[in-house]
């Protein structure tokens, strides 16, 4: 065993380390940056203006073909560029979903001449992607989706609801799984397009979390026509491409969510528990010591990946273990870091407040880490069925016309 | 970055699955828990010869020279198999203890014995209740004479040699070689009777001091390095435990459709096989550790440590609750796993001895 990069990953990693000195911010030289509100004008900007220079530098679309301005090079080239990305602050949040998911799928599905043209705007920051999946209806049960589209000539015409849809309005394009048929079985009727989301007859509205931000978005469809050259996949194939897309989820790397243990050692340190500083205390050791032992189990595993990959293996579903462990753990440190403050935990006046607020805040932005982008019990199903293999869950909706199953609330 | 095992060493390890798949099956645990042998000493000569018990040894000394991840991956089957024979004592130990501390000439005198499985090693640490710490161990050495109570001593019943943790006239903690038969040895009833824990009274008996390493430091660096080999231990309890489970999962059916179709015994073993990953990985890299003899080791070992504890608690119990009633029998296998559990748990300090270690090295790193 060693940790040792191979002299071309230590050349890269080198020239990724020179890059971020020279244009980005190291971590821990300022107040963590907190995703307070959702993004405004001039963070869309600087969003923008980094993936550009990324791209410039040769860090963006690592993997990629080059045709499409990437590098062909081995995913194990970008976990070593994320790796060294984690130890500055950079503009981030805007382009995971497109560059991520929306644009893969398109390089799976799309027309050669679709990609000429989409992808290369992606991937430089000029355009800004989203991924219109879930429904009121439709949630774990993806494929429950109810949102139609009726074919009329050349062109679909779509009717229904999104919901959760990440930067729906900073988006330029977005992608969209529709049910195209519903008088078959539930994954049979569906059908992926790609769509233009300043069509007319799309109408967006913010949602207002339950942490006072507003980051998603409920979308509304009113007869958008969206030509049939823009269908992704075959009619009825929905689900595979859709499976496409989120495959891809897995691959991406989420942000490391602050506050993390080192954060609660550092309040642990600074804060008094009858008279010594809260570090001292047992039970607080304890709590330290569970969650230092599953962050760095999480770390090894990465690097376990990362092995997996350097000798060409594929990621695959055992991948759901970040998110899974990672979510609670967030979770759970906010809240504890809170009860060692005592009463003055509630407060979050910024003259008051420890460490910036962030225990606080990822009290109330939790929640939604443990639902996105799969909750915690569809992690745990895929785990349980394609890791450990054990059978699927009986399922009353199989086999029968997706038209007489009873969806949503009903 | 290559952080998994080599091809060799993974033949090493199916090698030995499946010699003890066959060797070491539950009824051969069995024996030791129906107080019929106190360990297999038939497969204990077997594995002896195997060279598994000199893995680390180097070869000057008699042992197989495939080093620290060698003994790593066999001590993870030793584990999956819930084997009856004193390995970690001796490999993990005994034998650690004359590396760490022994002048050339009692390597030379006792090595090869451990490494040929002639001579039984133990550790012998606690004095009674509590956690270690240097202020517990009262054992005191006078002119080359040991006198003191020490229990529980895993494997001590069984032993030649034991390696005994004792102060000196100085009040110097330090490691001391006493043969067994010197001892008043008495055998002690436990929840796991699969491993010999024994009381020694020790009067006056004949102790040779491990002059090379000495202090609490010592006993603290031969613990930690002991601590990643029985992490790997655990890890291998806890994969067998998880396949357990599956497999009755599967197999068993209720309300028409096999229990394991259920989300509610789904989601209960995906926590099993998250907290199984966490400790393989943390067990990983407490095996680099102690391969490169790097500084991170004490860190390394205790999250190892607090991991695979963890793990290995959570994958036995939830097995025989996934079993439900029958993984309540003697004569289902599930509680050889739930008893070896708590005994490795409790095997040189328990969970919080181990969590308050891994919170001292973090400080002391954050100060540094």
């Amino acid at each position: 065993m060693d940790f040792n990069d191979t002299p071309e990953e230590a050349s890269f990693r080198a020239r990724a380390r020179a890059f971020l000195a020279a244009e980005a911010q190291p971590k821990g030289t300022g107040r963590p940056t907190l995703r307070l509100g959702g993004m405004v004008g001039e963070e869309v900007t600087r969003c923008k203006a980094w993936q550009a220079k990324k791209a410039d530098a040769g860090f963006a679309g690592i993997t990629w073909q080059k045709r499409f301005g990437g590098h062909e090079l081995s995913p194990i080239f970008q976990v070593i560029y994320n790796q060294e990305e984690e130890d500055f602050t950079v503009p981030r949040g805007l382009f995971e979903i497109g560059l991520g998911m929306c644009i893969p799928t398109m390089m799976t599905y799309a027309q050669p001449e679709q990609l000429d043209r989409y992808v290369q705007p992606a991937l430089r920051g000029e355009e800004v992607w989203c991924q219109l999946f879930s429904e009121p209806a439709g949630g774990s049960d993806l494929a429950a989706l109810r949102t139609k589209a009726e074919r009329d000539g050349d062109e679909w015409v779509i009717n229904g609801q999104k919901i959760w849809t990440s930067g729906a309005h900073l988006s330029d394009f977005g992608i969209i799984v529709v049910r195209t048929d519903p008088n078959v079985p539930k994954h049979e009727g569906l059908t992926f397009f790609f769509l233009d989301m300043r069509s007319p007859g799309i109408e967006i509205r913010s949602i207002h979390q339950m942490s006072g931000t507003r980051h998603f978005n409920e979308v509304f469809f009113t007869d958008v026509r969206v030509p049939d050259s823009q269908r992704l996949g075959q009619v009825g194939q929905g689900w595979r491409v859709s499976l496409t897309t989120l495959m891809n989820e897995r691959l991406a790397v989420g942000d490391p969510a602050r506050p993390d243990v080192d954060d609660l050692v550092a309040l642990s340190r600074s804060l008094v528990i009858d008279g010594q500083p809260a570090i001292r205390n047992q039970a607080t050791r304890e709590r330290i010591a569970e969650w230092y032992a599953r962050a760095q189990g999480l770390k090894f595993t990465k690097f376990r990946t990362m092995t997996a990959l350097s000798k060409g293996e594929t990621p695959g579903p055992e991948n759901s273990i970040h998110k899974l462990v990672n979510a609670s753990k967030l979770q759970d440190i906010a809240s504890y870091g809170m009860d060692l403050m005592g009463e003055a935990g509630m407060v979050i006046d910024d003259d008051l407040v420890e460490a910036w607020g962030m225990f606080q805040s990822a009290l109330l932005s939790s929640p939604s880490a443990r639902i996105a982008g799969g909750s915690d019990e569809i992690l745990k199903n895929i785990i349980a069925e394609r890791v450990l293999g054990l059978p699927a869950d009986i399922r009353v909706d199989k086999n029968r016309a997706f038209n007489t199953v009873p969806t949503g609330n009903r | 970055m290559n952080f998994d095992f080599s091809d060799e060493l993974k033949h090493v390890r199916d090698h030995a699955r499946g010699f003890l798949a066959g060797e070491c099956p539950p009824s051969l645990v069995r024996r030791s828990l129906d107080g019929d042998e106190a360990y297999s000493a038939t497969l204990w000569k077997e594995i002896a010869a195997l060279g598994w018990v000199g893995a680390a040894i180097p070869e000057a000394y008699g042992g197989a020279g495939l080093g620290y991840e060698g003994l790593c991956v066999l001590a993870e089957e030793i584990g999956r198999a819930v084997a009856p024979v004193p390995f970690g004592s001796c490999a993990y130990l005994a034998a650690e203890a004359i590396l760490l501390a022994g002048t050339e000439a009692q390597k030379r005198e006792f090595l090869p014995g451990l490494a040929d499985g002639s001579t039984i090693g133990c550790f012998a640490l606690a004095e009674g209740n509590g956690n270690p710490s240097p202020t517990a161990i009262r054992a005191r050495v006078t002119n080359g004479e040991l006198t003191g109570v020490k229990w529980p001593v895993a494997d001590g019943g069984i032993a030649d040699i034991a390696i005994i943790a004792a102060r000196d006239d100085a009040d110097e903690i330090g490691l001391y070689l006493v043969r067994c038969r010197a001892i008043d040895r008495k055998t002690l009833r436990t929840v796991d009777p699969t491993r010999d824990q024994s009381r020694f009274d020790c009067d006056e008996v004949p102790a040779e001091k491990l002059p090379a390493a000495t202090g609490w430091d010592a006993v603290q660096r031969l613990m930690d390095r002991a601590a990643i080999l029985f992490a790997f231990e655990q890890v291998g309890g806890a994969d067998a435990s998880l396949e357990m489970a599956k497999k009755y999962a599967m197999e068993r059916f209720a309300f028409g459709r096999p229990i394991g179709s259920f989300q509610a015994i789904k989601h209960k073993l995906t926590d099993v096989y998250v907290a199984l990953e966490l400790a393989r990985s943390n067990a990983y890299y407490g095996a680099w550790a102690l391969t490169a003899d790097a500084a991170e080791l004490p860190l390394a070992a205790a999250t190892a440590r607090v991991s695979a504890t963890d793990a290995f608690h959570i994958a036995s119990k939830e097995n025989i609750q996934t079993h439900g009633g029958v993984g309540f029998t003697w004569a289902f296998d599930c509680h050889l796993y739930y008893r070896r559990s708590k005994q490795l748990g409790l095997r040189l300090g328990g969970a919080p001895f181990w969590k308050n270690r891994l919170v001292d090295l973090i400080e002391t790193r954050n100060a540094a």
